[in-house]
């Protein structure tokens, strides 16, 4: 297992989390309520998460058109 | 006929034609007709792999829970974020290993790692069960974009009817090449429909997306969080993770990854498809502003809720053009769907008890398959009363249980047997399928457990079950044959 993906674990804990500690309607953010803006920005989020493993996983770099 | 049918019907007639288009100059054997030819390139898979996860659920499924669940809809955000997170490594494993094997189905995926043929069959059965509610669910949605924008012309049931006749001619004509370019169609129009819609509707009806949460809170006071007990915080995380276990398990899935041309391509996916998810809040707004213009959906007609919505704003072409969307975003998944059962009952379940059958009898039979699925779909989506997002909760419950023996098979340790696997796939769908029936939820089964357990999704239950039989059973298959190989040979 490389140390670079245990980033995934971030989203997992953000978004399982989430109804404990953003299950509100308020402060709004970007005016959305806080637990939508949560959820949503979380998907956001998350995409740059994997944008970053992607981009520092050796693998994307060793292989060619092969795999 | 009304203008919004004769746009809707006119995007159909197209469609249809775009099929014939893709077949033509193609020999469709079997790896054709399934897998592309295993030749798709990051953009063609992302639309693949897009058009099956962005369906009428998204669009009309979504809007509906939007506007008659509130928060609890959010899971919705929630899962599409992990499915996509670990899709990085799920499904360049699905593709390497069926790649090398020339796998076409799901099913061949297991009868190889597992080295059982019948797990193959049980595999389908179980992939083909949990694909007919997702099907309902695409002919509900044809049905229902049918007939409220005839303004009542087209009953229901006659558009239901148009709806599975049209999915089973698109799919007997042209495979999944003509589902690529239809879907290259859809993902453009549903997601500049979700965008537009997202941002015209909160302005034009509160002047911004703050004004109109406030409003939608006004009327029913903190909806769009999650309550304290029914749909609460353990069935929100009980749900997630239960839709993204069951993500990678639909078996058009796997056909779709066996597509890729590399593995790059599919992990390169994992972080392009959530931003295009993103754009699926904007249906959302729409069920939200719903709550506020159009009250009163009641039970399953809250899946109206975005066409009311629409038809009471828009002139009636721009409905067309909606409900256009919405014919698309029905009608690619659900050929994908229709074509993925077809495939493997013919494959993996008629060819296991005939095994003479050619490649070129499969497609046949595979063929024949399509419309008697169809119609199988067809009496389900006019009897059952179920809204969408409930009846893909239901398919999600059946195929998760696919789930603990696959990530098994991923493992470097195969410490499950085959006899490990099927028992366990047996317990846990005979939980669903019995709660499915009864009706039952842990709440009903056991009254006196805390609120916090009563809540769970009932499906994920079914998967620890599942995961406890399948290791018990492993546990002994394995030492009964360190005993003696014959007993294993016997069974």
């Amino acid at each position: 297992m490389k140390p670079i993906y245990f980033l995934a674990l971030i989203p997992v804990i953000a978004l399982l989390g989430g109804p404990f500690w953003a299950n509100s309607m308020t402060p709004y953010i970007l005016g959305m309520p806080l637990f939508f803006f949560w959820n949503f920005s979380w998907l956001i989020l998350t995409s740059l998460v994997v944008f970053l493993i992607y981009k520092l996983d050796p693998i994307n770099k060793e292989e060619g058109s092969e795999e | 006929m009304n203008i919004t049918l004769v746009i809707i019907f006119g995007f159909l007639a197209f469609v249809l034609f775009l099929g014939i288009l893709a077949r033509r100059g193609k020999d469709m054997d079997l790896e054709q007709w399934t897998v592309g030819g295993r030749g798709f390139g990051s953009i063609l898979v992302m639309i693949l792999l897009a058009g099956e996860i962005y369906s009428t659920s998204t669009f009309l499924g979504n809007s509906g829970w939007a506007y008659g669940i509130g928060g609890p809809a959010l899971y919705g955000l929630a899962f599409a974020a992990l499915g996509y997170l670990f899709s990085y490594w799920v499904y360049p494993a699905v593709w390497r290993y069926g790649t090398k094997h020339r796998l076409v189905s799901q099913a061949d995926f297991y009868v190889k790692k597992y080295n059982s043929p019948i797990l193959g069959v049980i595999v389908s059965i179980v992939g083909v069960l949990a694909l007919i509610p997702f099907l309902v669910l695409q002919l509900k949605g044809l049905g229902i974009i049918v007939s409220t924008t005839s303004y009542g012309a087209i009953s229901p049931t006659i558009a239901v009817w148009i709806g599975a006749i049209a999915v089973t001619v698109y799919v007997m004509i042209s495979g999944i090449h003509g589902s690529v370019w239809t879907a290259v169609l859809k993902d453009i129009m549903i997601a500049g429909v979700a965008l537009f819609l997202g941002i015209y509707i909160p302005i034009h009806y509160f002047g911004g997306l703050q004004p109109m949460f406030e409003a939608v809170d006004a009327v029913k006071p903190n909806f769009l969080t999650l309550p304290s007990q029914g749909m609460g915080a353990s069935w929100f995380i009980s749900t997630v993770i239960l839709t993204t276990l069951g993500f990678y398990m639909w078996p058009q899935t796997f056909g779709s990854a066996y597509a890729a041309k590399n593995a790059k391509t599919l992990r390169k996916n994992a972080f392009i498809l959530p931003l295009y998810g993103a754009l699926s809040i904007g249906v959302l707004f729409v069920g939200y502003t719903a709550i506020v213009q159009v009250p009163g959906l009641q039970g399953p007609e809250m899946d109206l809720a975005l066409l009311k919505l629409s038809m009471k704003t828009f002139d009636p072409w721009f409905v067309g053009v909606i409900g256009a969307a919405g014919l698309l975003t029905a009608l690619v998944p659900g050929s994908m769907i229709l074509m993925s059962s077809a495939t493997l009952l013919a494959k993996n379940v008629y060819k296991h008890f005939v095994p003479s059958t050619t490649d070129q009898q499969i497609i046949s039979i595979a063929k024949i398959l399509v419309p008697v699925l169809a119609l199988i779909a067809v009496y389900f989506t006019l009897t059952g009363g179920n809204t969408i997002v409930a009846l893909l909760l239901m398919g999600y419950s059946m195929v998760t249980q696919l789930a603990p023996s696959f990530f098994a098979s991923l493992m470097k340790n195969k410490f499950v047997t085959k006899q490990g696997a099927i028992a366990g796939i047996i317990a846990g769908l005979a939980i669903v399928g019995y709660t499915t029936l009864t009706k039952a939820t842990i709440g009903t089964l056991f009254p006196a457990f805390p609120q916090v357990i009563k809540d769970l999704n009932v499906g994920l239950i079914a998967v620890l079950i599942n995961i406890i039989v399948m290791i018990g059973v492993s546990l002994v298959t394995k030492a009964a044959s360190a005993h003696g190989e014959e007993e294993i040979e016997a069974a």
